[in-house]
C-alpha cells in the first residue's frame, strides 16, 4: 500500500499546472467554449508536443506506457481549469477502445495521428433507447460479403464532430439487449451514410449525433472478435469513469478554494460571511464530500491498476459518490456565491455544470447504486 | 376541517377553468406549454387578460380593483392558472410596489399608479439589491440627497430581474446616513426614462439574460416619488417581503411540473426494457419529491387561512419560501435525471419561439439543465434560504 506518486507523476501534474495557469484564464475559456471548434487546436498541437497524447499507449505504439494513475492526475488538472480540448474523448475513450481491441493495421492507421495530434476519435456507444445499458444496441451491422453494412442511431458521441474516427457500436448478432453480440468498429469519419449533426454541450464541449445509413465497410474495420465488443466497452468505460471522476475531484477542489475564499472576503452584516456556522459547516460538508470522492478515486484507479476483481465495483462506488458529491459541491458553491454564483461571467457556475454533466454521462447515480448491488461479491477487503 | 370544495366553489373552478380555455389568449398557453420563452408582449398580454376577466390582483383589496376572494378561491384560481399553463403574474408591480403603494402610499399615488399596474400598462422592477448589499440589505448605499424639490440619487442597484424591460423602478434608498442604518432608508419610485440612469445585463449560468445592474447617476426623482414617509422606507419593505415570501411557494405550479414530468417520464426509456415511471429508482425519488409537496401544499392552505382568520403572514412564510423552493429545484433536478444523455446537448435556440430547429432527443430534455441551472436562484433571491431559516429561528423558535 503506498499512495505517494512517482518523481515522474508530481512532474507531469506540475507540467498540466502550469498548462492551466499559462493557457486558461477563465475569460479565455469561456470565448473559446464559443468558438466553432471549441477548443485550441495550439493547445492539442502542445499537447503533442509535451507528449500528453501518446500517455497511455503502448510503447509498441509509440506511446509512453501511462497507467490508469497517471491519467488521473492529468484529469484532475484538467478539471480544475475547465479545459475543452478533446482529451478526455479522443485519448481516454477513442484511444482506450483502440488500446484494447485494434488490430496492429488499425493500430498503425491511426495512433500516430492520435499522438501526433493531427487525428481527433470519438466513440459512439449509446442510443436513445438504450439510456445507461451498453448492451441495448439496436445499431445493426449486417455481413456483406467480405465486410459489414451499419444502420442506426448514436447519441451524444462526444467529439462526433471533431473526430476523424468514430468507433462504432453495433449489433453483428443476438437481439436487442443481449449481452453477446455487440461488435465495435473502427470507421472513417468521412465514410459515405455517415450524417452528423454537432452541437454545444451544456458545459462548453461539443457533441453530435451520428447517423449511419447504410454505410459500408470491409471487413477489417471489425475491432477485435465479432459480437464480443461489449467487454471491451466495460472496461474502456470503467476507465474513463475514473477519468471523468478525476476530473470531477478537480472541479470540485477548485470549487471549494473559490468558495472558502469568497466566504472570508464577503462582507455582510459587518462581517465576513465565512464566519457564519451555518455556512462554516457547509463549507466543511463540501470539504469532506471531495475527500471521500478523491478516497474512491484513488481505490478505483488503483484496483484498476493492478488488475483486482472488484474493479468495477470501486468504479461505481466511485461514480455513485463522484454524483452525490458533485451536485451537493456544485449546488452549494452557487448558494454561497449568492447572486455571483448564478452569473455566467464567474467560473463558479461553469464548474457546477460540468459536475452536473458527469453526472449524466455513463450512468448517473442510480445507474451506479443498482450495478454496485449486482456486483456484490467481488469486493474483499484490501 | 373539511377537504371537499362546496357547489359554489365547484362552480367558481369551472368558469375559470373555462376562461383560461375558451378566453384567454392560447397562443401564450401554448408557448408555455412548450417550454419557449415569452417575449414582453407576451407578458402583458397574458397579464392585461387576467385584467379584463377582474382578475389581474387576487390579492388586493377590493377597493383598489382586488376580487376579494376567499383563500379557497385563490387557492382554486392558482391550480387552474398553472393547469392552464398560464404563465405567473409577473410580481414587481403587481405584488410587491402595489401593496406598498395602497398601505402607505399618498392619495394622489395611489390614483397615479395603481390602476396603469392592475392594468399592466406599466412595467416595474424592483431596485432593492446592491453589489455590496444582499442578505444585509440594510447596508445599502445608493443615496439619496434632498436638492429643493427634488432628489438626487447616486449609485448601483444589481440583480434587477427584467430590467430591461421596465419603465419604472421602485427603490430603497439611503436618505439619511447619521441614523442607524434602518432608520435612514425611504422609498422612492423612479421613472427609468429620467437622465443618469443605465440598464446593463448580466448574463445567468443558464446563458439567458433576466437581470440587469441599474446604475444611478445624478439622477434627478420628484419629492412627490416618496412613498409614506422619510427614513420609514425598511419598515415598508419588511412588509412587502413578508408577501414576496408566501408568492415564491408555487404550490400550484410544482403540482403542475410533477404532473408532467409524470407524462413525460412514461415515456422515456430506462434501458432496461420499461419506462423511466416504472422504474423503481427514479419512482421513488419523484414520490420523494410529491410528497414534500403533498405537505407543503397544506401549509400553505393553513397559513392562508391564518391570514383570512386576522393574522398576517408572518415569520410562517419563511416555511414557505424554503420548502417550496427547494421542492422547485428537486423536480428540476428529475427533469434532468430523465433526459439521461439528452442532458447534455445546448440547444438555445430552441427557446426561441418560431424556432423550426429539430429537438435533439426528446423534445422536453433541451429545457431540463437550463432549467435546473437557473432555478438554482430560487434559493438565493427573496431573502436567502439561509436567511429565512435565521428568521424562523429568531421569530419562531425564540433562538
Ligand atoms: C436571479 C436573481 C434575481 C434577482 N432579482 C432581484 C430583483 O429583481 N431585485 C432585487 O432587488 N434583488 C434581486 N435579486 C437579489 C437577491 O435578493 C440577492 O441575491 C439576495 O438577497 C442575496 O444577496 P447576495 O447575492 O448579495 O448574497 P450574499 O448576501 O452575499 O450572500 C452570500 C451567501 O451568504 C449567505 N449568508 C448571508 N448572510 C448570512 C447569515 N447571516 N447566515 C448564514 N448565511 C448567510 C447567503 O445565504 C448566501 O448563501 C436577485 C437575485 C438573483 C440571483
Amino acid at each position: 500500500m503506498d499512495f505517494a506518486f512517482t518523481e515522474e507523476q508530481e512532474l507531469l501534474r506540475d507540467s498540466v499546472q502550469r498548462f492551466v495557469r499559462e493557457n486558461y484564464p477563465f475569460d479565455k475559456r469561456n470565448k473559446l467554449a464559443e468558438t466553432e471548434a471549441g477548443f485550441s487546436s495550439e493547445n492539442w498541437a502542445m499537447f503533442a508536443e509535451l507528449g500528453w497524447l501518446a500517455l497511455p499507449f503502448s510503447e509498441v505504439d509509440g506511446g509512453l506506457d501511462g497507467t490508469v494513475i497517471d491519467t488521473m492526475i492529468m484529469m484532475e488538472e484538467f478539471g480544475k481549469g475547465l479545459t475543452l480540448e478533446p482529451y478526455f474523448p479522443t485519448v481516454v475513450l477513442g484511444g482506450g477502445a483502440m488500446r484494447r481491441a485494434a488490430s496492429p493495421a488499425q493500430r498503425e492507421a491511426v495512433l500516430p495521428g492520435v499522438i501526433e495530434g493531427t487525428t481527433h476519435l470519438a466513440l459512439a456507444y449509446a442510443e436513445e433507447q438504450g439510456r445507461y445499458n451498453l448492451a441495448d444496441v439496436a445499431t445493426t451491422a449486417r455481413a456483406d460479403g467480405d465486410g459489414f453494412v451499419l444502420n442506426g442511431r448514436k447519441s451524444v458521441v462526444l467529439n462526433g464532430t471533431a473526430a476523424d474516427w468514430l468507433i462504432v457500436s453495433a449489433r453483428t448478432a443476438g437481439k436487442q439487449g443481449d449481452a453477446e453480440g455487440v461488435s465495435l468498429f473502427l470507421i472513417d469519419s468521412s465514410t459515405k451514410g455517415i450524417d452528423r449533426r454537432g452541437y454545444r454541450t451544456q458545459d462548453g464541449g461539443r457533441a453530435a449525433e451520428v447517423t449511419l445509413e447504410d454505410v459500408r465497410v470491409s471487413g477489417d474495420a471489425l475491432m477485435g472478435e465479432a459480437g464480443a465488443g461489449l467487454a471491451v466497452l466495460e472496461a474502456v468505460i470503467d476507465e474513463a469513469i475514473v477519468a471523468i471522476a478525476a476530473e470531477a475531484v478537480g472541479a470540485m477542489t477548485a470549487l471549494n478554494a473559490a468558495t472558502v475564499e469568497y466566504s472570508k472576503t464577503r462582507v455582510q452584516f459587518g462581517t465576513p460571511i465565512g464566519k457564519f456556522q451555518a455556512l462554516q459547516h457547509r463549507m466543511v460538508e463540501m470539504f469532506m464530500e471531495t475527500e471521500q470522492t478523491k478516497s474512491l478515486l484513488y481505490r478505483a484507479a488503483m484496483s484498476m491498476d493492478s488488475g483486482r476483481p472488484d474493479a468495477a465495483r470501486c468504479v461505481s462506488a466511485l461514480k455513485v459518490q463522484t454524483g452525490k458529491a458533485g451536485r451537493f459541491v456544485g449546488q452549494q458553491a452557487v448558494q454561497i456565491h449568492g447572486g455571483m454564483g448564478m452569473t455566467y461571467e464567474l467560473n463558479v457556475g461553469h464548474y457546477f455544470k460540468r459536475l452536473t454533466m458527469i453526472n449524466s454521462l455513463f450512468g448517473n447515480i442510480d445507474y451506479h447504486m443498482r450495478r454496485f448491488a449486482a456486483l456484490d461479491g467481488t469486493t474483499e477487503a484490501a | 376541517m373539511d377537504m371537499e370544495f362546496s357547489a359554489e366553489q365547484q362552480n367558481f373552478r369551472d368558469s375559470v377553468r373555462d376562461f383560461f380555455e375558451n378566453t384567454y389568449p392560447s397562443d401564450i398557453r401554448d408557448k408555455v406549454r412548450r417550454g419557449v420563452s415569452l417575449s414582453k408582449d407576451d407578458m402583458v398580454r397574458s397579464q392585461k387578460a387576467l385584467a379584463s376577466r377582474g382578475w389581474a390582483a387576487p390579492n388586493w383589496p377590493v377597493e383598489y380593483g382586488g376580487t376579494g376572494w376567499s383563500p379557497t378561491e385563490k387557492y382554486i384560481f392558482e391550480n387552474e392558472m398553472a393547469r392552464a399553463d398560464v404563465p405567473p403574474v409577473v410580481p414587481f408591480g403587481m405584488s410587491m410596489v402595489a401593496p406598498i403603494i395602497y398601505s402607505f402610499g399618498s392619495k394622489e399615488q395611489k390614483e397615479r399608479y395603481l390602476p396603469d399596474i392592475l392594468n399592466s400598462n406599466v412595467w416595474w422592477c424592483q431596485g432593492f439589491s446592491e453589489p455590496g448589499a444582499g442578505s444585509d440589505l440594510a447596508s445599502l448605499r445608493t443615496k439619496a440627497v434632498r436638492d429643493g424639490d427634488s432628489y438626487i440619487v447616486n449609485g448601483t442597484k444589481t440583480w434587477t430581474t427584467l430590467g430591461q424591460y421596465a419603465e419604472w423602478i421602485f427603490c430603497l434608498v439611503r436618505t439619511d446616513p447619521t441614523v442607524k442604518p434602518q432608520e435612514g432608508i425611504s422609498f422612492l419610485l423612479i421613472d427609468m426614462k429620467t437622465k443618469g440612469i443605465t440598464v446593463s445585463p448580466i448574463q445567468t449560468i443558464d446563458g439567458g439574460f433576466e437581470v440587469n445592474e441599474v446604475n444611478f447617476d445624478d439622477v434627478r426623482v420628484p419629492v412627490e416619488n416618496l412613498v409614506g414617509e422619510e427614513g420609514k422606507g425598511w419598515t415598508y419593505a419588511k412588509k412587502l417581503l413578508t408577501h414576496e415570501r408566501t408568492g415564491i411557494a408555487g404550490v400550484a405550479r410544482s403540482k403542475h411540473q410533477i404532473g408532467k414530468l409524470k407524462k413525460i417520464a412514461s415515456s422515456i426509456p430506462n434501458g432496461g426494457g420499461a419506462t423511466m415511471m416504472e422504474d423503481d429508482d427514479f419512482r421513488r425519488r419523484l414520490s420523494e419529491v410529491e410528497i414534500e409537496l403533498m405537505a407543503l401544499e397544506f401549509t400553505d392552505l393553513r397559513a392562508l387561512a391564518a391570514v383570512q382568520t386576522g393574522g398576517a403572514p408572518g415569520p410562517e412564510s419563511s416555511i414557505l419560501k424554503i420548502k417550496g423552493t427547494e421542492i422547485q429545484q428537486a423536480i428540476t433536478e428529475l427533469f434532468v435525471e430523465a433526459s439521461g444523455y439528452y442532458a447534455l446537448p445546448y440547444t438555445p435556440e430552441r427557446f426561441d419561439d418560431g424556432s423550426n430547429v429539430e429537438p435533439v432527443g426528446p423534445d422536453f430534455a433541451a429545457f431540463a439543465a437550463p432549467r435546473y441551472f437557473n432555478v438554482r436562484k430560487t434559493s438565493i433571491y427573496g431573502g436567502s434560504n439561509e436567511i429565512q431559516k435565521n428568521i424562523i429561528a429568531k421569530a419562531v423558535l425564540g433562538l
